[in-house]
């Protein structure tokens, strides 16, 4: 579906009549011939592809990392997006990034390098203060098959170190960073371009197909998305998360990463973003959203393991007629919603926990970061002097849809929690399940996980009521 | 001195297949493949496909003007199936369009029909139906069988290996141009120039020299673009001659990892026979290879299992036995260690289960019958320059490894949530291709008028520094900077005839080659020099940084006008010259020579963290000592050890090929085939290079670093398993390679 589209590449404003479900990539690549954005797997999966995409957020302009490979060229109106031509030095010569990659050997066959250049400079330019274990996040998305990863971690010490001397100041980032040659200097007169270009976003009818992120559909179907009628839900009111009255409220377009780092969020749960660093990478959590996590209805998705533990309710809307929907009560069998043609998932919402109520979420995947899990399972617990007064328990990857732990859930209210209890209502667990084997383990093994992390809940939240040894 | 290639990469600017500018009216290609793994091809029909808009050619087996064939060791591999599939993935049809897009759809409306054959995806299920590549290949010194009766203890057991998928992150592809009447340029990304060229030839039914391959670098191959870059490349080139365009053809990622093979599954049988101090007597081992549907380069892979089959270690009883089992999974391949680390894990799985009943450290029975010089590996080659004992003892040393058993066991007293488990992994690897033969290799030098310097050799730059390392040659002997020196894509009009860029010695034997050549202008130019500065016989000419001395002393000729000089008086500029590696040897008959010319030797400590709870783990640190030689460029050598660690930590804990029993590929993408990530690697890898350590067959006292280091990431493997027996004490473990948290859980829980 072809559509006019305005933004700044680089330097250069664009403006094309193009159909807004061709990747960015695509168009990087094959339109404007620009070859140092790799494809590496089309699949969010590598990182080769990681471009930058700026945009005025509160009157301030922000960078964020994406890959470009998932990414609808129509989500690209009146932002600024950043390839690697984009932020070489106008000189010739090698930015202070790109600099440490090349003293310390961390570029060797060269292919994930731009994607790599990319992520370190957004997050250089995102935060002032840098701390390794940050910047690592911030580059945990790309993949690398040749160094091993130590050069690479030699790379960004030295780069914060540099930072670190330099005493950039967080007032005017961008014009410092400029300054010292880590961006050129175009960038200084992105944010007005910005303002001019205005909010160019595509005036979207939310009743059409609506892709979130997309970092799932454009995975599964780029292809027949070319030929479909779709709308963005990259709407300002959908993007907020507030509270309202005794909940907090998530709109629909909020992504993965807002919520890591949103204000209110953190406040009640603390430890959300070592949490939510285990979904995905940066640059998906930076464009796939809350919602269309939920929409997609994947049984082993992250996002509704949480959401099911903190008994969420979904607010739907067809035509502006809304209803609200338990999230337990969603998922009707396998990718089967409770969700009618053109009705769209329009917030999310939750109780705010209060001060006896503990949370945790636990995922076990092959690989630790950036993986899909083989089991995962949240927990929002309520106690009084060890009585557990209510207790949600979630768990995916083990049946067709994404679990809520109803019977144990039951089972646990009312308790006092010791390690007998725990072992016990594995039992009950064990009932509710039906895992399968697939690529991500034997059915034998998600049982055998389940249980584990289930105990794993208690150890964390409750370390002085249960016998480790018990437990093992 | 950084890799001046990185420059370019880290601007993005670097050229690989996909980003070439592609001349005008190219059409590109996509590959219509088996979706079963074993069946006769009752009927094709292509015609559906061909009427679609912007179709050009869909070109099948029987579309090939001359052979078939593009198999390299034997000749048993189809360009295109014509009669009978043999894999999931196997090639049947090129579809040629104006773009990708449109090569899909027809690929989409081709149809065909077979009659299903038993499929076999298990190599001991292959040997029990005579289900062969080759015969079993066995190698052997003094009488096991004997030996046996000796021995205090007598263990045996079964382990499996898994396979690797390379992820290169540049996949497959070339692009074929035809330059003019009877002749086409292949620019492959490929690490067999010259086999590209070859079987093109062959295919085509032309001469060599009416096909040019032209290779600028890869985007990584580790292995999978020694033999299966060919196959598209030489697509590419029949569509191109066919159709008289020019012709890409890149797989997408998908397309990649169902058609490409990976590194050989092995499942293995060992018996090993020690006295009570840990002295091992004899051992006896069968390995089952899965070689896959054809084969490849299976049976050399084989025979590196079969000579690292005792890793650093001399016993001096040893029988192994190889086979390479035919199954129908797409055809299995070289990669990074070539059969090495999967006869070393084997070995040191035996070496694990022995100590146990023994009662004795691991490390005890490893240290006790680590190699010596004058021992003999037991195919016959006579061990020199032995860095096994050095390296070992430099790492206990160096990294006080006494103290980190201690913390380790403190760790574990004190601990019951987590355990810690510590390895060594002592490496012995030895450099040459087996195939004495392959072990040549030539150099083209030529210095320009204004005393800039071009150098093309048959190595393939894939990120390991290997035209770094031939600059640095060149730069030495010749005593100039090396900006002043440019090495040239690999392209066989330049330089013929060449070996793979494999067994880790490139850099080696086209260094080796390099230096012959500068060395051979640097004689011509000094010769002229004695005579433009008109010294007499006895004096001595020397180029020291780009000054021409005389006797020591500087002159009034620099390198530039030194150059132009020997320009107006008609000196050569240019050298070819040609390097074979002396004395190496190998009789197949007996199975006994001296195939290397020299090993590279290391030590590996690594540490592992396992959560007891969540059967996952994490690889804490790994120390080693690793034998360099005299590095060529520390940055460089560096990185191919950090880098060939992490690789081999992946194939031993996450990276899991699985095939479903109709023989299709599961982890077909990379949301199911996880390869490291940066979290995912060591917390803490330190590597020190050995010291004292020389290599006169390398320039330069180097030694070659490409594979060796792959296979300290089996010492993750052992870490882990032993935080396990520290979790579990009294149960016995056998758990197959990789180690996933899966597999750690259910022996674990199970």
């Amino acid at each position: 579906m072809d559509q006019k589209l305005e933004f700044i590449l680089n330097n250069k404003s664009v403006s094309v009549e193009i159909n807004v479900a061709k990747t960015l990539l695509d168009f990087i690549r094959n339109d404007e011939g620009l070859k140092g954005t790799k494809e590496g797997c089309r699949e969010g999966d590598c990182g080769a592809c990681t471009v930058l995409l700026g945009e005025i957020v509160n009157n301030k302009l922000k960078y964020k990392s994406i890959n470009s490979c998932l990414f609808p060229i129509g989500k690209a109106a009146g932002k600024h997006i950043v390839t690697i031509e984009g932020l070489n030095d106008e000189n010739n010569y090698l930015t202070p990034i790109q600099k440490e990659f090349n003293e310390e050997g961390a570029s060797q066959c060269g292919f994930c390098t731009p994607g790599f250049v990319n992520s370190l400079t957004g997050y250089v330019i995102e935060n002032n203060k840098l701390e390794f274990h940050k910047a690592e996040n911030a580059i945990a998305g790309n993949i690398c098959r040749c160094t091993g990863y130590a050069s690479i971690k030699r790379a960004t010490e030295n780069v914060i170190e540099k930072i670190d001397n330099l005493n950039i100041s967080g007032f005017d980032r961008i014009k410092s960073l400029v300054d010292e040659n880590f961006l050129p200097k175009y960038f200084l007169e992105i944010e007005k371009r910005l303002v001019i270009l205005g909010k160019n976003e595509l005036n979207d009818n939310l009743s059409k197909n609506i892709i979130g992120g997309g970092t799932d559909l454009f995975v599964q179907k780029a292809e027949s998305l070319l030929t479909e009628e779709i709308s963005f839900s990259n709407n300002g009111k959908l993007n907020e998360i507030k509270v309202c009255g005794n909940n907090i409220c998530i709109g629909g377009s909020v992504t993965i990463e807002q919520v890591k780092n949103s204000p209110i969020i953190l406040k009640y749960f603390p430890t959300i973003d070592l949490h939510l660093n285990l979904f995905a990478s940066l640059p998906i959590r930076n464009s796939a959203t809350i919602a269309g996590n939920i929409v997609n209805a994947s049984p082993i998705g992250d996002s509704t393991a949480l959401f099911l533990a903190l008994n969420s309710n979904l607010t739907l809307n067809l035509l502006e007629n809304k209803r609200i929907v338990k999230l337990s009560e969603f998922y009707k069998g396998y990718k089967n919603l409770d969700l009618q043609k053109g009705e769209f998932l329009e917030e999310i919402s939750f109780e705010i926990p209060n001060p006896n109520t503990k949370f945790n979420f636990e995922k076990v995947s092959k690989r630790t970061y950036l993986d899909i899990a083989s089991v995962n399972t949240a927990i929002k617990i309520e106690t009084e002097n060890n009585l557990i007064k209510s207790v949600f328990l979630s768990a995916g990857g083990v049946s067709p849809i994404p679990l809520f732990l109803k019977n144990s859930s039951n089972f646990l209210t009312n308790k006092i929690i010791n390690t007998e209890l725990v072992l016990e209502v594995l039992n009950i667990v064990q009932s509710e399940i039906s895992p399968i084997s697939d690529i991500r383990g034997s059915a034998e093994y998600k049982r055998i996980l389940l249980n584990q992390l289930i105990k794993a809940h208690f150890i964390k939240l409750f370390p002085e009521l249960i016998n480790v040894e018990e437990m093992i | 001195m950084k890799n001046f290639d990185a420059i370019n990469h880290l601007k993005g600017k670097s050229l690989y297949i996909d980003d070439f500018p592609l001349p005008e009216g190219t059409l590109h290609a996509v590959i219509f493949d088996s979706k079963i793994a074993h069946g006769k091809i009752l009927s094709l029909n292509i015609e559906k496909a061909k009427l679609i808009e912007g179709v050009y050619a869909v070109i099948t087996a029987k579309d090939i003007p001359n052979e078939n064939q593009i198999g390299g060791i034997i000749l048993d591999e189809t360009l295109l199936a014509e009669n009978e599939v043999h894999f999931i993935g196997e090639p049947i049809a090129i579809v040629v369009a104006k773009s990708v897009q449109i090569a899909r759809k027809a690929a989409k409306e081709i149809e065909i029909e077979f009659h299903k054959l038993e499929v076999i995806i298990d190599p001991r299920d292959a040997f029990a139906k005579n289900s062969l590549i080759v015969s079993p290949i066995i190698f052997s010194s003094g009488n096991v069988n004997e030996a046996f009766k000796e021995c205090d203890l007598v263990v045996e057991g079964s382990i499996d290996s898994g396979a690797q998928e390379h992820l290169y992150l540049e996949t497959q592809g070339a692009i074929s141009i035809p330059v003019e009447e009877n002749k086409i340029k292949i620019i492959s990304s490929t690490q067999s120039p010259t086999a590209v060229q070859k079987q093109a030839a062959k295919v085509l039914g032309v001469a060599m020299h009416q096909i040019e391959v032209d290779v600028l670098r890869l985007g990584g191959a580790f292995g999978g673009k020694e033999d299966q870059a060919t196959a598209w490349a030489v697509m590419s080139c029949l569509a191109a001659k066919i159709l008289n365009k020019p012709v890409k053809l890149v797989l997408s990622r998908e397309d990649d990892l169902r058609m490409t093979g990976k590194r050989h599954p092995y499942s293995s049988d060992y018996k090993i026979g020690l006295m009570k101090n840990g002295k091992i007597i004899a051992y006896e081992v069968t390995f089952y290879q899965n070689a896959g549907a054809v084969a490849d380069l299976s049976t050399a892979v084989l025979e590196r299992t079969l000579f690292h089959t005792t890793n650093s270690y001399f016993i001096p009883n040893v029988k192994a036995t190889g086979i390479s089992c035919k199954t129908n999974l797409p055809p299995n391949t070289a990669f990074r260690g070539f059969g090495g680390p999967q006869g070393m894990f084997v070995i040191e799985s035996a070496i694990v289960k022995a100590a146990s009943l023994l009662g004795l450290p691991v490390s005890e029975i490893q240290k006790t019958n680590l190699l010596v010089d004058n021992n003999s590996f037991y195919y016959g080659q006579v061990v020199k320059n032995s860095q096994a004992v050095n390296s070992w003892v430099e790492a206990e040393e160096k990294f006080n490894s006494k103290l980190i058993i201690e913390e380790t066991q403190d760790f574990n007293n004190k601990n019951k949530l987590y355990k810690k488990g510590i390895s060594f992994m002592p490496i012995c690897f030895g450099i040459s291709f087996t195939s004495s033969f392959l072990n040549q290799a030539s150099a083209l030098v030529h210095v320009y008028t204004d005393g800039s310097v071009g150098i093309s050799t048959a190595a393939v730059e894939m990120g390991q520094g290997v035209n770094l390392k031939i600059a640095s040659v060149a730069s030495n002997i010749l005593s100039i900077n090396v900006d002043k020196i440019r090495v040239e894509s690999t392209n066989t009009t330049r330089v013929a005839n060449t070996s793979p860029t494999a067994a880790s010695s490139a850099a080696d034997m086209n260094g080796n080659a390099t230096l012959i050549a500068c060395t051979t202008i640097l004689n011509r130019l000094k010769d002229f020099a004695k005579i433009a500065l008109s010294a007499t016989e006895n004096d001595v000419i020397t180029i020291v940084d780009e000054s021409v001395l005389l006797n020591n002393q500087k002159t009034e000729l620099d390198w530039k006008n030194l150059i132009q000089k020997a320009y107006f008086n008609r000196i050569s500029l240019s050298a070819q010259a040609f390097y074979a590696t002396p004395e190496v040897h190998f009789d197949r008959k007996t199975n006994q020579g001296s195939p290397f010319a020299y090993h590279v030797y290391g030590t590996a400590i690594t540490t592992a963290t396992l959560d007891v709870i969540r059967g996952t783990y994490k690889i804490d640190s790994v120390k080693i000592i690793h034998d360099i030689g005299e590095s060529l460029n520390t940055n460089v050598d560096l990185g191919q050890v950090e880098g060939a660690l992490v690789q081999g930590i992946g194939w031993m804990t996450m990276e899991e090929i699985k095939y479903s029993d109709e023989g299709k590929l599961l982890a077909n993408a990379l949301s199911t085939y996880k390869i490291p990530d940066i979290y995912s690697a060591p917390e803490n890898i330190e590597v020190q290079f050995l010291e004292n350590s020389k290599n006169a067959s390398a320039p330069l006292n180097s030694k070659a670093v490409g594979e060796p280091p792959l296979m300290y990431g089996i010492g993750a493997y052992f870490a882990i398993l032993e935080a396990i027996k520290s979790a579990k004490p009294n149960k016995d473990f056998i758990i197959s390679a990789p180690i996933t948290p899966e597999k750690v859980l259910i022996a674990l829980q199970g």
